[in-house]
């Protein structure tokens, strides 16, 4: 099967079949950062927008890595810079965006579905970097690789996520990504931070951590905002760290192959202990290198890839 | 010259329901007869030009109703004339069947002052389409701070107040504010939400703002409000008019406040009873609104309350908006659609569908926002004539780009729809009719 998809807004867009050709295209890509010469010509000529107006230092940094390793141009605009605050509107930025003929345009937003409502207008590839609290695509499917990577598998095994699971994108995106792929995911997070109907896509919420994470395989942490402590959703860090952070006695009670995720970056002593941070069941640093190799796989496949094999 | 609108059903909820003729003279109805009747001056004449100077109105298979009357959209005029002004609302009143509107006081400037409202009620009265009847602020600015000079407003012309838009967050405020207006006579329209539980939303809270990561608003920021106010109406004894109701909890509310015979009323508008949140297409900033759209069982709640009598009336609350402020981000875009020329027929689908009598349907689109307003639509001799003529067959698909509004957000592009307004008079006059094309040119 060809891959057809002109866009990259969300998970729930994502067929099985294609979610797998994707995370075996970027199993593939992976290899070139290993070169002593990162670098292949396959983007050559292409021309790649980075489009965030949101504040972002290792999704954007992976974006442009990826990108460069294909040898496509890149170009960086961010909130400060854009005319957005000369009083532009989105969609009439992304049309000027479009008339300098980009192929794609990578949009990272505050507000959820802003990448499809420029997807509609423009006809360069559209890949969302982080829409609101809606999705976080790119994330999630290297949080899919890393997990298939290391378990060679993602049906069947039980997934953790614990933390902020209103105001998370990647939660939502790996909940809907890792459910899809036939795994059974539990969350966990104090209540005021659990959104109304959230097992509709596709999780079981569970009542508490040592709940959530008995038997698991993978257990994924989120970054609590400092600054949500003290507001009306808990009270502070402590006793947040109490309930809902990860340390070694709570992880005994997942399997003993455990993985442990973070989508970065981390709440040392909040979210999650120093020492579990560092063992070796931690592959956070490990969901970094892939997180290269999958945005490759992205650039690739919405823009060099088959989709355009047909139209050169 | 004589008007004899001619073979219609007449249905004047509880006065008539019958097969009569009704004939128009001088911006009044002259006489009501049987379709057989003739006027014994002319009953020699020759029978095609016995009636000389009387214009035929043919409305076989139509049914004639007292003018409907929108007691909640918004003209934007002054202030925002490119969303709408006074002239184009009103021609879409017009071509909605309305034969009055009334409009709602968050302009620019604010109708808070008698000044506003002498304007917006002069250019009313210039344009000569449907009525309008300003509603003025309860505070100054709109602001929840302090009481607007409403019995200035009033003898310029307002019928109601309210804040519109915005809930009047301070309950001690509120209950002044009841109680002053009980004193001046003039009815309380409450814009019911807790703005600090809503906390920015921006589409109803549920399974599907969490599916698009769109905040949500809880059914309990506006029965929370409701129940406050059903509270403070008790407590001033002045009654309390709740717009745009679309929750299940506050139907019950207001249910179990009627039984004790506490004095509110309370409007819904078609969207609540036709569409759900899960009918919110992506990102389509058309399907947003506040009250946003809600769940299945509110919208069940909101048609057993119109059908048991619960809510009073609908209104449309009518929000014209721009472009500018819909081609955007579903958390920046602003809320509202706009609603005069799709009211009607979204209604009528109630009463296809079996949820309201026809009685019923009239009851709350004319007589019950008369009777709030303190307004005689009666249809009765001498009585003025503003009539609307409802075709309840015409099927149609719903066009944005036939609206007479200068705006085109709505959610119901291309719905199929059966029954709307043939042709809508005021004062004696045709203001619209569907098929007549020289008509509509001069509209």
């Amino acid at each position: 099967m060809r891959f057809e998809k002109k866009d990259i807004l969300d998970i729930e867009s994502l067929e099985p079949w294609e979610i797998s050709m994707i995370l075996d295209t970027a199993q593939g890509m992976k290899e070139i950062s290993e070169r002593p010469v990162k670098k292949v010509p396959t983007l050559r000529g292409k021309t790649i927008v980075l489009f965030f107006q949101e504040p972002s230092t290792r999704t954007k940094l992976s974006f442009d890595t990826a990108a460069k390793r294909l040898s496509a141009d890149t170009h960086s605009i961010s909130a400060g810079t854009s005319s957005i605050v000369k009083g532009e509107t989105l969609i009439d930025t992304a049309k000027n965006l479009e008339a300098m003929k980009p192929d794609v345009i990578v949009l990272r937003h505050p507000s959820s579905g802003a990448p499809h409502l420029i997807a509609k207008r423009v006809k360069a590839s559209v890949i969302n970097a982080g829409d609101g609290i809606h999705a976080h695509p790119s994330q999630a499917l290297l949080d899919m690789m890393s997990v298939r990577e290391k378990k060679g598998r993602i049906a069947g095994l039980k997934i953790s996520i614990i933390g902020d699971i209103s105001h998370s994108r990647v939660a939502r995106s790996d909940i809907t990504g890792f459910s899809k792929m036939g795994a059974m995911v539990s969350i966990c997070a104090p209540r005021t931070m659990i959104p109304k109907g959230i097992e509709k896509l596709g999780c079981t919420v569970s009542p508490n951590m040592e709940a959530c994470i008995e038997g698991s395989d993978v257990v994924m942490m989120l970054r609590i905002q400092k600054e949500r402590q003290g507001s009306i959703l808990f009270p502070t860090e402590r006793e947040y760290s109490t309930l809902f952070g990860l340390n070694r006695d709570r992880l005994k009670l997942a399997q003993k192959d455990v993985l442990v995720m973070h989508p970065g970056p981390m709440n040392r002593g909040v979210e999650i202990s120093s020492d579990v941070a560092d063992s070796d069941c931690s592959i956070i640093l490990e969901q970094v290198t892939n997180g290269v190799a999958l945005r490759m796989a992205l650039f690739y496949l919405v823009a060099g890839g088959s989709r355009h094999a047909d139209s050169h | 010259m004589l008007i004899r609108i001619k073979g219609a059903r007449v249905l004047d909820p509880p006065h008539m329901d019958a097969k009569k003729d009704i004939i128009i003279k001088d911006h009044l109805i002259h006489a009501i007869v049987d379709p057989e009747y003739v006027d014994p001056e002319y009953k020699d004449a020759d029978p095609d030009t016995r009636i000389p100077d009387t214009h035929i109105i043919d409305a076989a298979g139509k049914i004639l109703v007292p003018g409907l009357i929108d007691i909640h959209v918004h003209l934007r005029e002054p202030g925002q004339e490119y969303k709408e002004t006074i002239e184009t609302g009103l021609a879409a009143a017009a071509r909605g069947g309305f034969t009055a509107v009334c409009c709602m006081p968050n302009t620019n400037p604010v109708n808070d002052n008698s000044q506003v409202t002498r304007f917006i009620i002069q250019r009313g009265r210039e344009i000569g389409l449907s009525r309008v009847y300003p509603v003025g602020a309860i505070t100054q600015g709109l602001k929840g701070e302090t009481l607007a000079e409403i019995h200035d407003m009033k003898q310029a012309g307002i019928v109601a107040v309210t804040d519109d838009g915005k809930p009047v967050e301070n309950s001690n405020l509120m209950r002044r504010a009841l109680e002053y207006c009980r004193g001046l006579n003039i009815p309380v329209f409450v814009h019911a939400e807790d703005t600090s539980l809503a906390d920015g939303g921006s589409m109803n809270e549920g399974p599907f703002s969490t599916f698009w990561g769109i905040k949500g608003i809880p059914n309990a920021a506006e029965s929370i409000m409701v129940v406050r106010d059903i509270a403070l109406s008790e407590l001033t004894g002045a009654p309390v008019h709740f717009c745009h109701i679309s929750t299940k909890e506050s139907v019950e509310a207001i249910r179990q406040a009627k039984k004790r015979g506490v004095k509110i009323t309370c409007e819904t508008a078609p969207h609540y009873f036709t569409l759900i949140d899960e009918d919110v297409k992506e990102y389509d900033t058309h399907f947003k609104m506040n009250p946003p759209l809600r769940s299945k069982e509110d919208r069940q709640a909101v048609i057993e309350g119109l059908s048991e009598g619960t809510i009073d009336l609908i209104a449309s609350d009518h929000a014209p908006h721009s472009v500018v402020e819909k081609d955007v981000e579903f958390d920046r875009a602003a809320f509202g659609i706009v609603g005069l020329e799709t009211s009607l027929s979204l209604a009528l689908k109630l009463v296809h569908d079996g949820n309201l009598t026809l009685t019923e349907l009239i009851h709350k689109m004319a007589k019950q926002p008369a009777n709030l307003l303190g307004i005689n639509n009666d249809i009765k001799e001498g009585n003025r004539a503003d009539l609307t003529l409802i075709d309840p067959d015409h099927e149609y698909v719903i066009d944005p780009s036939a609206f007479k509004s200068k705006s085109r957000n709505t959610p119901f592009a291309g719905m199929k729809v059966k029954g709307n307004a043939f042709l809508t008079m005021v004062n004696g006059k045709v203001i619209y009719q569907r098929d007549g094309k020289d008509l509509q040119d001069t509209i």
